[in-house]
């Protein structure tokens, strides 16, 4: 017969977690009895009611192990290759963008350089000026990406003529789309609208794009899930760091794009141009969390983060059962490591749908697999090490195929939970490049960053009116 | 000239136990003449205030307020100098090693982290329900010394631990022993057949201590919180601790020990324990109902053991019996000791005032005033707020025995004084002064007041039963094992025009 209690009394000696006066814990020690002492804080302020309310809710712990169950079953194969007009009817003078919605008033320099960028590209304007004219006159639409199941790295803009890399879950049955990478320095990204950055946009559309098109739809598709797990066990974190990603990807591509029907010259430039680009998988990893979160979305009850996005203003954050609304809190400013004579004053506020990362388990919350990232983003390995050990105390579960092998190949802290956030007070790690303040500089460096801690609270609200 | 400075740390928390000792280092600092480092919690501020500090309205229960009144700036500084040094002494290392992990955070977290079998959880009262339901979620049986938790949350928590087939002891549970291991408030006894189930800290460690005084060991004390035998609560806890000392090896029988209970949850449980197929004895408090010494010297008898002479130690300069004027004023820290006062003297002197009043009508009012019999439970939820338990800071108790000195309807003082694990490393010397400056300023103004101390420990007990008693019967005091006993000794000074 079981013992009542789990067996409590006749336990040979017990074993004591603590939380509070510290003096009790000490006594115990005194008894030479073994104490895991919780370094417990208050919660966020103002939070105590909400946090009964929803930590109440009886939906709520199958609610959040469904989600995560599906956050991490979850497929990404990489399936198509299409210009975003066709992929998502994106229609012509709309543009997506990173983050939350924004208007064109409060937009940051980088976010408005890419869409001057992209309305040149598009060939709605003649010059920058017009452009911008333009732009702040209301002639055209701007929308999230999210909102059309895609993401894009810093300022994200997509215009109709960009062609977009198509990941699919099958076991969802659910498409994700990201555009494709430019490359290093003076990038539409980072808000560059220069003639070199249009240039490049031009040659992706007429040359990289229908090559990349011919590769997948011949020899794909390829599983980018399985080359996430297996470069996290080769030293990069899948946000900052994506090394061997981008070489495992090009193997993959390769055949199909030699064998493409296009001239050996532009062969030869599209194979240089994707080899010489280290951050050519982010593009592929950001959709395959995409699809990871939007899978885990929708789940009643569920306090589950799924989307975490910046505009470059804006830190956005929305929840697995808050439908389709943003909680929303300044965004920070990183601090890391700048590129040149760049310093901190040069930095724009954080920027990008890349946190997609963070909030699929990977990224920042992987960075103890990515030692080598503290000599990009600033901080030291023991940093690194603990931040993705922090992280566990957010996270819902450890990732079934994301491994960290320093840590015994214990799975990524994945699926972050507002509650334990609003408890703990830690806020997501996230390692992000930096944009220049001004429109048209480029990057300046990368670093470190957190979510603005409001965002977390605001949407506990919103879960607790839902309870 | 002194010079007042007030910092307001927002967010700085720290629990109420570790800002007392960083409050004396401040306070001991030379040059220093008031000094308060606490959590600005409603009665927080409230002392500070009294104290002569002017606390801003933005600062809120997570905050840490700073406070120094010293001799000049440089004294200022060196006390905040000397505070933020014990801050960070106190603070936790983290790990060790290269790289460790952080330490976990919220209690759920810690029992993952070291398989424990058992939660531990004393954070502020608001916080408490929801890192028990996490430790209970994790399969933790949960130990909730924490206070100022609603009823409700209580059967919310005792219900999810029924379902997880967990215990929950508490809300404001002081009091457990499971496996030889003493959790809160406990004192040093050996293991012996008896099981013990508390709905009363001190009460538990009253019959403990007594127990140990007989020569009688316990199997483990469980506690389940003072309400458990309430209605609103319906001794959810109780039924389930029964339950498993009964199945378990090393009890023979059990002892319920409870503040008074409401009968229908007591005629409920005992028809319950009368099918579990082993002696369940009740010490349960109330009207008409035995004293917890009573009940325990029948439950000695019944199992066939020796009731010996309960130890006391008397004092050589106590007045006559009846012949003093004045009322009785028990000043305690223990919640259920000062029930089991009250009950005994209500039997001889009718009415007695108290914060936790045997009657609603007999209640104090805030300034817990009153010319009349008075006892004051000092350990009450409405007196730790932000604070920590009498029985670790005995600042607002010793405030009160110099102020009933100084008060000519004080007749006779009855205090008690609990040893053990969890309580205060030295109690005996501080309470010893203080009974002998009470005893001086009545002397001072014409009457001889009679202090008689309830002594709640054993020799094993790292304060020493026998030290401690000497001490303060070398102060002027009689002190008593039997808090019975002590409430009749001080009752028996009281005069005809009581």
């Amino acid at each position: 017969m079981n013992q009542p209690l789990r067996g409590l009394l006749s336990a040979e000696s017990p074993s004591v977690a603590t939380s509070g006066v510290q003096l009790f814990a000490d006594a115990l020690r005194g008894q030479a009895v073994e104490v895991t002492e919780a370094d417990w804080q208050p919660p966020m302020e103002g939070t105590e009611a909400d946090l009964a309310r929803v930590m109440g809710d009886a939906r709520r712990a199958e609610a959040n192990a469904t989600a995560y169950a599906r956050m991490s079953a979850a497929g990404a194969e990489l399936c198509d290759v299409k210009q975003a007009k066709d992929a998502l009817d994106l229609e012509r003078g709309t543009f997506l963008h990173a983050g939350p919605p924004i208007e064109w008033e409060r937009m940051s320099g980088p976010l408005k350089g890419a869409l001057i960028g992209a309305v040149l590209f598009e060939g709605l304007a003649d010059n920058a000026e017009e452009a911008e004219k333009a732009l702040a006159a209301g002639q055209f639409a701007f929308e999230p990406c999210h909102h059309r199941d895609a993401v894009g790295p810093m300022a994200g803009v997509v215009s109709p003529s960009m062609w977009m890399y198509g990941l699919r879950d099958e076991a969802h049955d659910a498409w994700s789309w990201c555009s494709l990478n430019e490359g290093l320095g003076k990038v539409l990204r980072y808000g560059a609208y220069g003639p070199e950055v249009v240039d490049r946009l031009h040659w992706m559309t007429d040359v990289l794009g229908p090559i990349l098109q011919q590769s997948v739809r011949v020899t794909g598709p390829f599983d980018i899930k399985a080359i996430l797990a297996q470069m996290l066990q080769m030293g990069d974190e899948g946000h900052n760091r994506n090394r061997a990603g981008s070489l495992m990807l090009l193997r993959e591509l390769l055949p199909g794009m030699i064998t493409a029907d296009a001239s050996s010259t532009d062969i030869a430039e599209a194979v240089r141009f994707s080899g010489a680009n280290e951050h050519f998988f982010l593009n592929l990893g950001m959709p395959a969390c995409k699809l990871a979160t939007m899978a885990a979305h929708g789940v009643a009850g569920s306090s589950i983060v799924t989307t975490m996005a910046r505009n470059g203003t804006d830190f956005g954050i929305r929840v697995s059962g808050t439908g389709d609304a943003w909680f929303t809190g300044p965004a920070n400013t990183p601090e890391g490591l700048f590129l040149g004579d760049y310093g901190p004053d040069d930095a724009n506020p954080d920027i990008g749908d890349s946190a997609i990362t963070e909030t699929g388990g990977i990224g920042g919350f992987a960075m103890a697999a990515a030692p080598a990232i503290v000599k990009f983003v600033g901080g030291d390995v023991a940093f690194a090490l603990q931040a993705t050990q922090r992280m566990y105390e957010i996270t819902q579960g450890e990732h079934p195929m994301f491994q960290v092998p320093i840590l015994d190949f214990r799975g990524t802290p994945t699926g972050i939970d507002v509650v334990s956030v609003v408890r703990t007070g830690i806020l997501p790690q996230i390692n992000t490049g930096m944009a220049g303040r001004v429109a048209g500089t480029g990057q300046v460096g990368a670093g470190l960053v957190t979510p603005s801690a409001e965002c977390f609270p605001a949407a506990l609200a919103a879960l607790a009116s839902r309870v | 000239m002194t010079v007042t400075q007030v910092d307001v740390r927002k967010g700085a928390y720290h629990d109420s136990v570790t800002l007392l000792q960083v409050s004396r280092t401040m306070g001991e600092t030379a040059g220093v003449e008031a000094a308060q480092v606490a959590m600005a919690t409603e009665l927080n501020v409230e002392v500070l205030t009294g104290m002569g500090f002017d606390i801003p309205d933005t600062a809120g229960p997570n905050d840490l307020v700073v406070a120094v009144r010293a001799a000049d700036d440089e004294a200022v500084a060196a006390g905040v100098a000397a505070a933020d040094a014990a801050l960070t002494a106190t603070s936790r290392a983290p790990g060790g090693g290269f790289g460790d992990a952080p330490p976990p955070r919220t209690t759920a977290s810690a029992v993952r982290a070291g398989g424990a079998e058992i939660a531990m959880i004393s954070v502020p009262g608001r916080f408490a329900t929801t890192e028990a339901l996490d430790a209970i979620g994790a399969g933790a049986s949960v130990m909730l010394f924490s206070d100022n938790v609603s009823v409700e949350d209580e059967v919310l928590l005792k219900d999810a631990a029924a379902a997880a087939d967990v215990l929950v002891m508490g809300p404001d549970c002081g009091t457990a022993v499971i496996g030889g291991v003493a959790l809160g408030f406990a004192n040093v006894v050996d293991a012996g057949p008896i099981g013990m189930v508390a709905a009363s800290g001190t009460g538990a460690q009253q019959i403990m201590c007594l127990l140990d005084a007989a020569g009688v060991g316990i199997s483990h004390c469980l506690g389940v919180g003072g309400r458990d035998l309430k209605s609103a609560v319906g001794g959810r806890s109780t039924r389930q601790a029964l339950a498993a000392l009964a199945a378990d090896d090393a009890t023979t029988s059990i002892v319920v020990v409870s503040k008074p209970p409401d009968e229908e949850v007591l005629a409920d449980l005992e028809s319950y324990a009368g099918g579990l197929g082993l002696p369940v004895h009740w010490a349960t408090l109330g009207a008409g109902r035995p004293d917890l010494t009573s009940a325990l010297e029948a439950v000695l008898r019944a199992e066939g053991r020796d009731v010996p002479g309960w130890p006391k130690w008397l004092s050589d300069n106590d007045p006559e019996p009846g012949s003093v004027s004045g009322s009785l004023r028990g000043l305690f820290c223990g919640g259920t000791l000062a029930d089991e006062a009250m009950l005994l003297a209500a039997e001889e002197l009718g009415d007695i005032r108290s914060n936790i009043p045997l009657r609603d009508d007999l209640a104090l009012g805030s300034d817990l005033r009153s010319d009349g019999h008075v006892v004051i439970d000092f350990g009450d939820d409405g007196l730790t707020q932000g604070r920590a338990h009498p029985m670790i800071d005995p600042t607002l108790r010793m405030e009160r025995i110099s102020a009933e000195a100084a008060d000519p309807t004080c007749g006779v003082l009855l205090l008690d004084l609990v040893l053990g694990y969890g309580a205060h490393q030295d109690p005996a010397g501080e309470l010893a002064d203080a009974i002998r400056a009470a005893k001086d300023t009545a002397r001072a103004d014409g009457r001889e007041l009679p202090v008689v101390v309830s002594l709640t420990g054993t020799e094993g007990d790292p304060q020493g039963l026998t030290r401690t008693a000497l001490t303060l019967a070398a102060a002027g005091a009689s002190v008593f094992l039997s808090n019975r006993d002590a409430t009749r000794h001080a009752l028996s000074f009281l005069g005809g025009d009581r």
